[in-house]
This record gives structure tokens, C-alpha cells and sequence, in this order.
């Protein structure tokens, strides 16, 4: 008998009921929940007179629609009557259902995917969901995390469940060490690149090799992040020393004889030798360039010192047309070299990329100069507890400083639903994970970059690149 | 939901690869807390200049397309985020069916619990379907989930494949909750495993 992965491990441990057309019914353990996917969720829970099965397993906080700006005057002080009402709206579906809410003048409030592991909420072996694509980040855990729409947040509620089919398994090693300033985000483009927005789709991703071991939990976290950019629901790190270490006392994890028992599971939870996965690729990681995106998909990837491809060398017409489109969306030619293309905003933030690690790449960086006169730069951390360390490590200081706002926790401009959005035409370099049209605001283009690359491109006012310049630590 | 089991309507061609939700309803309308009232915003940004005019030459805009109840569109159809909202605008609009080589994993299945029939064909079959639907409001495209086949306005059948359980929700508007909720017994029984794991 072949081994297994660490995906069916999972799967197989989660296994309520399995019916003939290949349908499971899978258990889930934690449910994380955000005011723009669950309020028609609740209302479905009401209309049927259903309650949730297991409140204490869902976690809830408000991040997508929250201001990053004058957070004192609290729900009150919120100016958009739609983004007010969203927030009330799970504030009271919470309280009414029993679920534990964030609220938004704790300190852990944050971005859902920032806060869930933080809080220990996340933690190996375990089945997660969240109504957003990128819970695919809680993959750096070693567990099952998989965005859902609306219905099945309403599904997972009554019944803590979700009918699912099981993927099939796809192994990414990235072998060999990454040079300095090639980030776990470098890493994640370079994958997309490789595969291409659809060549995860129907698989779990497992990541695997040197440089992923090698990799912290904050990067672990930015790749599993960027998962569902590849088309795939949910990336998988096995679980290793640094992720109990990243856990051991965080306020939701195991205690005492508990945490004994749990580490002893999770040193398991890895695929076995001889596992066969259906799909398999290598990336060597030394060889891999800072990259940036030049269009309107993740898979847009060139090295920062390439240059913005021309259409008319690509032999598919679908292609082709997508790339013309992108281009002309973007207000690029074909053959600029990607470090003179000015930009005119800054966004580091996001799921992806705001936790203290990313903080302190890009605070080394601004450091060393000024925002450059053309330039508007911001910094928004992930949490109330992500922004409070880099207080207390001064990196706000440091930031200010060299002119870049410094903001209050949220989604903030990664996808602009409040009022942090790029103006038509604006060219912005950020660390979210989405360069799709409008995603940063209508008319908005996006390039996705590591947060050192958006620091170094705020100083210049261009793209630069990062293996030139001399950070100080 | 709404039971799905033929249709006839207007096929709409998008004729782009890689529509994602972003795109079928921008982020400003998903601040909403109803499910209905999306579809005058569906592909807002491609529908509609900044001052809210329409722009006359986006395929929904045009007087055969108004009343499209079918979309054939380009390659990893749906991608992107997991909004809901995006098959709500959909269906909102009108849309029943999308017809693309390759959908988004999210999407797909959003679209099953919205009764909508969301179906990959070869690259090939699309073409055909695309070259159809550009004929515009002449050409009307017939669906039938129980056979599994369509029919496009020259006749000549294309079969798809759909997931059985999914299929028979679809034909009969089945509720997923209630259907799961008939298994309480297997998830209990589940659930008093968990007692030797006090930590999950
Ligand atoms: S930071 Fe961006 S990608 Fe992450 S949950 Fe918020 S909106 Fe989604």
C-alpha cells in the first residue's frame, strides 16, 4: 500500500459520512467569520429558525469595510452608513447567536487571517473555513483552510459540516536557499508564475523543500496566502518545530497536558515517503530574482529587473488578448524596463503581507530615506497586536519619519471597500495579493511586490531593485 | 433556490479568459446585507463609465443581449475571491447557466447552491457556442440538465458532464442545510470522537 499525503491525513480524520457520488461530509473545527460574507448567512439561520451547532468554534471580527483612520469614536465615527450597518450587523448577529466577535476597539481586532493565528485559534491537523478566499493562509499551520461562500457559512453554522469533494494532491518543492531580499512573497509570484492562476485548481498544494523549512511562520503564512491566486483552495505546510513554537501560549492554544498531547499528534501530520501525489513540480529558489507584476492577473510575474512583455511574441490568441488587454489597462508598453516605471502610491498591508516580520523588512528599508515627493506610502499592520509591536519596537518612528502614513488594522486598500482606494489611473506597488482590475479602486493599477520592494519603490518613486540597495538592519 | 431543469434563452458572449469576481460585481456593492438587488451592478465596471452611463458596446448593453439567461465565457471563469455576491448579481441579472472551458473552485460551487448551472466544456465546444452567441438575439441556446445536453441554434448536440448529487439539487431546489441536517447522527457520533482530543 502507497502512503498517504498530508492532505488525505487531514481529510480522512475529518471524515463524517461518505456517499456513493464521491460527496463527503466533512467535520470543521473552526470557523472564522467577517462582516461582509456572513450577514446573509445569519439572516438564512434566521428565516429557517436554525441556530449554529457549535458557536464556540466560530470566531468573528470586522476587518474588510473597518476605517484605518480615527478608530477612537468607534462604531459611531464611521462616516459610510453601508459600512456602518455591515459592522453593526455582525456585532449584533454575534451576540444574538452566541460568537465570539473581535470588536473593534480591542486590540486583537484585525484581518481575520492576521487575527485567527495570533490568537492560536489556528492550529495544526485541524479543518478551518472562513467566507473569504485567502483562509487559504492557516495552510501554513498544516491545516485544512479553505475559503466558502455565503450559503456554506450558513451550512458550516447549523451544522458545523461542509459536503465536500476531495481534491486532488499537488506537491510544490522549492529546493535550494533564496538569496537575500527573495521573500516568501517572491516565492509565492514565482509559483504563479510557473503554474498560472488555474494550475492549482481541483488541487490541495502542499509546500515542501529547504526553502520552505527555512522559511518563518509569517512567510509560510504570505505563501499559503497567495494559494488561492494559483487556483487552489488551500495550501498545506507540514508542522514543524517553529509552528508549535509560534503557538505554544498564544491564548486559544492547547495547555498544559493538552499541548503535550497535541504536539504529539502534530509531529504526524506530514505526507509519508512514499505518498504519490497526481501533480509535482520543483522551483529552485537560489535562482529565483525580486519579482513584481506588470498586469492584471497574479500571474503576471516578471523580475524586477525585466521588462514589460510584448504581446505580439505570444503565439496564443487568448493569451495574447488578455495580455493586450492588461497592458492597455495598466498604461504600460511593451519592452519598459519594469525600474522605470514611476508609481504614485504605496500600500503595505494585507493578509499577505502586514505581520510584524513584514513590518520590520520594510521599516529596514525606509530607514535609509524619504517617500519620494511623488509619492502617497501607506503602512496599515494586520492587528492591534501587530501594531503595538512595531510601536514598541519604534518601527512606527521609523515609518513616519520617512513620510509614510501609519494607520489603524484592517484590509484597508487591499481591496478598497473603505475609504483607502487608488484613484483612477493611479499606479500603486503593493504587498496585497490581487492586481485584478479595480481591485484597489476603479481605474486603479496594482503591481504585486514584496513589502522591502514597496518600501524601496516609495523612496525612489519607481520600481527598484532590492539586491541593489544596502538595507540597514 | 429556485429548481433548474431546462432553459431557452439568449446566450451572452464574454468572450475573456481569466472573469474574475472582481470583475462580475466590484467590491462597493458587497457592502450590502441582502442577497437580491445585485444584478444592475453586475460587471459594473465594464458596464457603466465612472459618471454612470452605460457603455454602449459591453455585450450586456447591447439590445440583443438585455435579456441574456446564458453567459459563454473564456478560460478559469470566477476566479478570485469567494463572494457570494457574484452569483447573486448573476442571477439577479437573469443569468441560469455559464458556459466556459474551466470555472474557479469557489464559483462552481457558489453557483450550485444559487441554482445555477454552471457547465465546462472543451475548448473546442465553446468556440462553437461563442461563434453561436455572437449571432446574437437570433440564436438562442437550449439547456437540458436532465440529459445533460444543449442544443445551439443550428441544432447539433453537446453533451456535459455534471456532478450527480449536485445535478439532482439543482433538478429539484434541494437545500443543502436540511439534506446535511438528516445525517445529525453521523455528526454526533463524530463529535463524542472529539472527546479524546480535548484540544481541538
Ligand atoms: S486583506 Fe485583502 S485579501 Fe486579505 S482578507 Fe482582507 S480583503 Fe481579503
Amino acid at each position: 500500500m502507497t502512503g498517504t499525503t498530508l492532505y488525505d491525513k487531514i481529510w480522512d480524520a475529518h471524515l463524517v459520512d461518505a456517499d456513493s457520488n464521491g460527496n463527503s461530509l466533512l467535520y470543521i473545527d473552526r470557523h472564522l467569520v467577517h462582516e461582509v460574507t456572513s450577514p446573509q448567512a445569519f439572516e438564512g439561520l434566521r428565516m429557517a429558525g436554525r441556530t449554529p451547532r457549535a458557536p464556540h468554534k466560530t470566531l468573528a471580527v470586522a476587518d474588510h469595510n473597518i476605517p484605518t483612520t480615527n478608530r477612537a469614536g468607534g462604531l459611531d465615527a464611521i462616516d459610510d452608513p453601508e459600512s456602518k450597518l455591515q459592522i453593526e450587523t455582525l456585532e449584533k448577529n454575534c451576540a444574538e447567536f452566541g460568537i465570539d466577535y473581535l470588536p473593534m476597539d480591542d486590540i486583537r481586532q484585525g484581518i481575520v487571517h492576521v487575527a485567527g493565528p495570533e490568537q492560536g485559534f489556528t492550529l495544526p491537523g485541524l479543518t478551518i473555513v472562513c467566507g473569504d478566499s485567502h483562509t487559504s493562509t492557516h495552510g501554513a499551520f498544516g491545516a485544512l483552510a479553505h475559503g466558502i461562500g455565503t450559503s456554506e457559512v450558513e451550512h458550516v453554522l447549523a451544522t458545523q459540516t461542509l459536503i465536500q469533494g476531495k481534491a486532488k494532491n499537488f506537491r510544490i518543492n522549492v529546493v535550494g536557499d533564496a538569496p537575500s531580499h527573495v521573500t516568501a512573497k517572491d516565492i509565492a509570484l514565482a509559483i504563479i508564475g510557473e503554474i498560472g492562476t488555474a494550475g492549482g485548481t481541483g488541487y490541495v498544494l502542499e509546500y515542501a523543500g529547504e526553502a520552505i523549512e527555512a522559511l518563518s511562520m509569517e512567510g509560510r503564512m504570505t505563501l499559503c496566502n497567495m494559494s488561492i491566486e494559483a487556483g487552489a483552495r488551500a495550501g498545506l505546510v507540514a508542522p514543524d518545530e517553529k509552528t508549535f513554537a509560534f503557538l505554544k501560549d498564544r491564548p486559544r492554544a492547547p495547555k498544559g497536558a493538552d499541548w503535550e498531547q497535541a504536539v504529539a499528534y502534530w509531529q504526524t501530520l506530514t505526507s509519508d515517503e512514499d505518498a504519490v501525489f497526481d501533480k509535482e513540480i520543483t522551483i529552485d529558489a537560489a535562482a529565483l530574482p525580486p519579482l513584481v507584476t506588470w498586469g492584471t492577473s497574479p500571474q503576471d510575474v516578471i523580475a524586477v529587473d525585466g521588462h514589460v512583455p510584448d504581446p505580439s511574441d505570444i503565439a496564443d490568441e487568448g493569451r495574447r488578448k488578455a495580455t493586450e488587454r492588461a497592458l492597455d489597462y495598466m498604461g504600460l508598453s511593451a519592452g519598459t524596463p519594469m525600474q522605470e516605471v514611476a508609481i504614485d502610491r504605496v500600500f503595505i498591508g494585507s493578509c499577505t503581507n502586514s505581520r510584524i516580520e513584514d513590518l520590520r523588512a520594510a521599516a529596514a528599508i525606509a530607514k535609509t530615506g524619504k517617500v519620494a515627493a511623488s509619492v502617497d506610502a501607506m503602512v496599515v499592520p494586520g492587528s492591534g497586536l501587530v501594531k503595538q509591536q512595531a510601536e514598541a519596537e519604534g518601527l512606527d518612528r521609523i515609518f513616519i519619519e520617512a513620510g509614510f502614513d501609519w494607520r489603524e488594522p484592517g484590509c484597508s486598500m487591499c481591496l478598497a471597500m473603505n475609504a483607502d482606494k487608488l484613484a483612477p489611473g493611479e499606479r500603486c506597488a503593493s504587498t496585497s495579493n490581487r492586481n485584478f482590475e479595480g481591485r484597489q479602486g476603479r481605474g486603479g493599477r496594482t503591481h504585486l511586490v514584496s513589502p522591502e520592494m514597496a518600501a524601496a519603490a516609495a523612496l525612489a518613486g519607481h520600481f527598484v531593485d532590492i539586491r541593489d540597495l544596502k538595507a540597514e538592519g | 433556490m429556485e429548481k433548474f431543469d431546462k432553459l431557452t434563452g439568449i446566450a451572452a458572449p464574454l468572450d475573456i479568459i481569466n472573469v474574475d469576481t472582481d470583475m462580475i460585481i466590484p467590491k462597493q456593492f458587497l457592502k450590502t446585507i441582502q442577497r437580491s438587488g445585485l444584478g444592475k451592478n453586475l460587471f459594473d465596471e465594464m458596464r457603466y463609465t465612472p459618471e454612470g452611463d452605460e457603455i454602449a458596446d459591453f455585450v450586456l448593453n447591447q439590445p440583443a443581449y438585455r435579456s441574456a439567461e446564458i453567459l459563454v465565457a473564456g478560460d478559469n471563469f470566477g476566479c478570485g475571491s469567494s463572494r457570494e455576491h457574484a452569483p447573486w448579481a448573476l442571477l439577479d441579472f437573469g443569468i441560469r447557466c455559464v458556459i466556459a472551458p474551466s470555472f474557479a473552485d469557489i464559483f462552481y460551487n457558489n453557483c450550485f447552491k444559487n441554482g445555477i448551472l454552471p457547465i465546462v466544456l472543451p475548448q473546442a465546444d465553446v468556440d462553437k457556442l461563442m461563434d453561436d452567441a455572437k449571432r446574437g438575439a437570433n440564436a438562442t441556446v437550449s439547456i437540458d440538465l436532465e440529459s445533460q445536453t444543449i442544443k445551439g441554434p443550428d441544432g447539433g448536440e453537446i453533451a456535459f458532464e455534471v456532478d450527480a448529487f449536485r445535478k439532482q439539487c439543482l433538478m429539484q431546489g434541494l437545500d443543502d442545510i436540511g439534506l446535511t441536517l438528516q445525517k445529525a447522527t453521523a455528526i454526533d457520533d463524530y463529535e463524542a470522537t472529539l472527546d479524546a482530543q480535548a484540544w481541538r
